[in-house]
């Protein structure tokens, strides 16, 4: 076997007979399995991913951080600290955290179909929902991680800044570890919310529109609404809705913890599925 | 292999809107040779490919892959590989990564992402970004990602698009020696030329209808008729002269008579005879490009008409 300049341009070859086969292969099936490790290669081996995750553990770590310092330097009392809710406030970033786990779930498909790789994965595996499925399982794993690791760096150096005050919480405190732990899956159903519009809309922009604009632009129409209307209508947004499992104290009008968050998952097996039904009956 | 049918399809069609991109087709292709899709721009050779793989579903009509519809194959990336657009990778990734992704979704052996990139001689290259390869690479990589499951069924779309004429003959004996191995190779072109020397077999599409299902051989002996291109002084009374004679004759736009039905030597003797002087004979074969072109002429005409009709009607 002599190796060649390759016709095609790039480095020499050696010319082996087409098949290329050093052993026969077996039989081999396409599983849900193989699909979860093809997704996990995928989300790993794009830097701009990491990236993006990096900027979503930032923001909400360094945010929450600000919003800890202003809590405690603005509030003059250490009773009215402990009237407030510390937690809540030492996980405020997550509001601007969860503007990256939009672009990251949206991006975790958009980016397919604008370079036209979804053809390739389709054609690989041509049971959609099963890329869908797996595509989900990996990048709720991966949000949940981030969100996990941000929300207990928020609270616990929250909970330091708070203890300088004079003002003690700790995950043992009621609610607590629920709403830390809230944070952790508020990020990841975000992410997931975000990826079902990404595969029902399927370009980026779009998506990430469409999640911002129902996450953070929905609840600006509040303040035009009356009065008794509001009450009754901004706790079934998505945002306000979720929110309530990262606070600790119930907020008049909103949901409870668990009811609101219940309520955010709807909104996100909604857009699921809808991603899930279009992509099935479109052409790809 | 039993030499049956691998790729049928069976009345065939995807509508767009009011636009019919692939109307009524009925074909089959066969193991063990290249078989060649051939039609002009537009006439719907990629949305064939796309139904064949279940990425477009048909409008109406059936497509199988080995007798049953791709999309229910247990190992797909064993039955068919397919190059459909090899632009159509993420850029960030790399080709090895790009690779590793797609074995894993067929469970297939991590070792045989490392030999497909050597069989493409990608390996030096294997975990650079992808979106930084040239075009000829790109295609490299598309091939390779054909090759993953070492399937029985290979499908290219104009796969030397864009080549230099050594990367076509590159790919042109791939082809080759893939269908000499038993396998059921199916390439699509717009250009006769470079099915000529590359494919056993021809199906032939214009405005998504089958214009024609041959061998290559016989697409030759059937549209390679000869003619005659005679320049004369007097063409009004050679044209009498050949057309008694059986001939069937056409004056072109520079005044040039061309022949057919009749011997270059026949015409000059008869030329001769009558006392006709002849300027130039020249014998003249049509080219397989201009049978083609022939062949799917109708329907350009037919979609120029169209067009014009749409905009009279607007
Ligand atoms: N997704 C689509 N939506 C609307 N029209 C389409 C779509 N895909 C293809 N078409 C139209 O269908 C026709 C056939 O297109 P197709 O791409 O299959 O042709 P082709 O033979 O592959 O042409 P080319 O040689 O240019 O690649 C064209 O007129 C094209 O404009
Ligand atoms: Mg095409």
């Amino acid at each position: 076997m002599t190796t060649a300049t390759h016709p095609l341009g790039g480095p020499p070859v050696p010319v082996p007979a087409p098949g290329g086969m050093t052993a026969p292969l077996g039989p081999v099936r396409a599983t849900f399995g193989g699909a979860l490790r093809s997704e996990w290669t995928k989300i790993r081996s794009v830097r701009a991913t990491f990236w993006t995750l990096v900027v979503a553990l930032a923001a909400t770590v360094g945010v929450s951080v600000l919003v800890s310092i202003g809590t405690v330097s603005s509030k003059s009392g250490v009773q009215d600290l402990r009237d407030g809710d510390p937690t809540s406030s030492a996980l405020t970033g997550f509001i601007v955290g969860m503007l990256a786990m939009v672009v990251f779930g949206a991006m975790a498909i958009t980016a397919e179909y604008g370079t036209g790789m979804i053809r390739t994965s389709f054609t690989a595996q041509p049971r959609r929902s099963t890329v869908l499925a797996a595509k989900a399982v990996v990048l709720t794993a991966v949000a949940l991680f981030v969100g996990l690791v941000s929300s207990f760096a928020s609270f616990l150096i929250g909970a330091q800044i708070f203890a300088g005050k004079g003002v003690h919480v700790s995950l043992g405190d009621p609610h607590v570890l629920r709403a830390v732990i809230g944070g952790g899956l508020f990020m990841a159903v975000t992410a997931l919310l975000s990826f079902g519009l990404g595969a029902a809309l399927r370009h980026t922009a779009g998506s990430i529109t469409a999640g911002v604009g129902l996450m953070f632009l929905l609840p600006v129409f509040q303040s035009f609404m009356p009065g008794a209307w509001r009450d009754a209508v901004v706790r079934w947004m998505p945002l306000n809705a979720g929110g309530n499992i990262i606070t600790t104290k119930n907020t008049e009008h909103m949901f409870t913890a668990w009811t609101g968050f219940g309520v955010f998952v709807l909104y996100a097996v909604v857009a699921l599925g809808v991603g899930f039904w279009l992509t099935d009956r479109r052409d790809a | 292999m039993d030499g049956g049918p691998v790729i049928e399809a069976r009345g065939l069609t995807k509508r767009y809107g009011d636009k019919k991109a692939v109307d009524d087709l009925t074909f089959t292709v066969r193991p063990g040779v290249v078989t060649g899709f051939l039609g002009p721009n537009g006439a719907g050779k990629s949305t064939t490919m796309r139904m064949i793989l279940g990425l477009d579903a048909p409008t109406s009509g059936t497509v199988t892959v080995n007798g049953r519809p791709y999309v229910t194959a247990v190992a797909p990336m064993r039955e068919v590989g397919a190059l459909i657009d090899a632009k159509a990778i993420h850029g960030g990734r790399s080709a090895y990564n790009h690779l590793l992704a797609l074995a894993q979704t067929n469970n297939l052996p991590r070792r045989r992402v490392g030999e497909v990139l050597e069989l493409t001689g990608l390996t030096q290259v294997a975990k650079k970004r992808s979106g930084g390869f040239s075009l000829g690479m790109g295609q490299r990589l598309g091939i390779a990602a054909a090759l993953l499951g070492d399937p029985q069924v290979l499908m290219f779309d104009e796969p030397v698009n864009g080549l230099d004429p050594d990367g076509i003959r590159w790919i042109r004996e791939f082809m080759r020696t893939l269908a000499g191995e038993g396998r059921t190779v199916f390439v699509s072109s717009h250009l006769m030329s470079e099915m000529e020397h590359t494919a056993d077999h021809l199906i032939v599409i214009g405005r998504g209808r089958l214009q024609a299902d041959m061998s290559v051989k016989e697409f030759i002996t059937r549209n390679s008729e000869q003619s005659v291109s005679v320049r004369s002084p007097e063409p009004g009374s050679l044209i009498r002269l050949l057309a008694t004679a059986g001939a069937r004759v056409e004056t072109q736009r520079d005044g040039v008579l061309t022949v057919r039905g009749l011997e270059p030597a026949r015409i000059g003797d008869l030329a001769f005879d009558a006392g006709i002087r002849v300027h130039e004979l020249a014998p003249h074969q049509a080219s397989l490009e201009e049978a083609f072109m022939e062949l799917t002429r109708d329907q350009v005409e037919y979609r120029a008409n169209s067009d014009h009709n749409e905009l009279i009607g607007a």
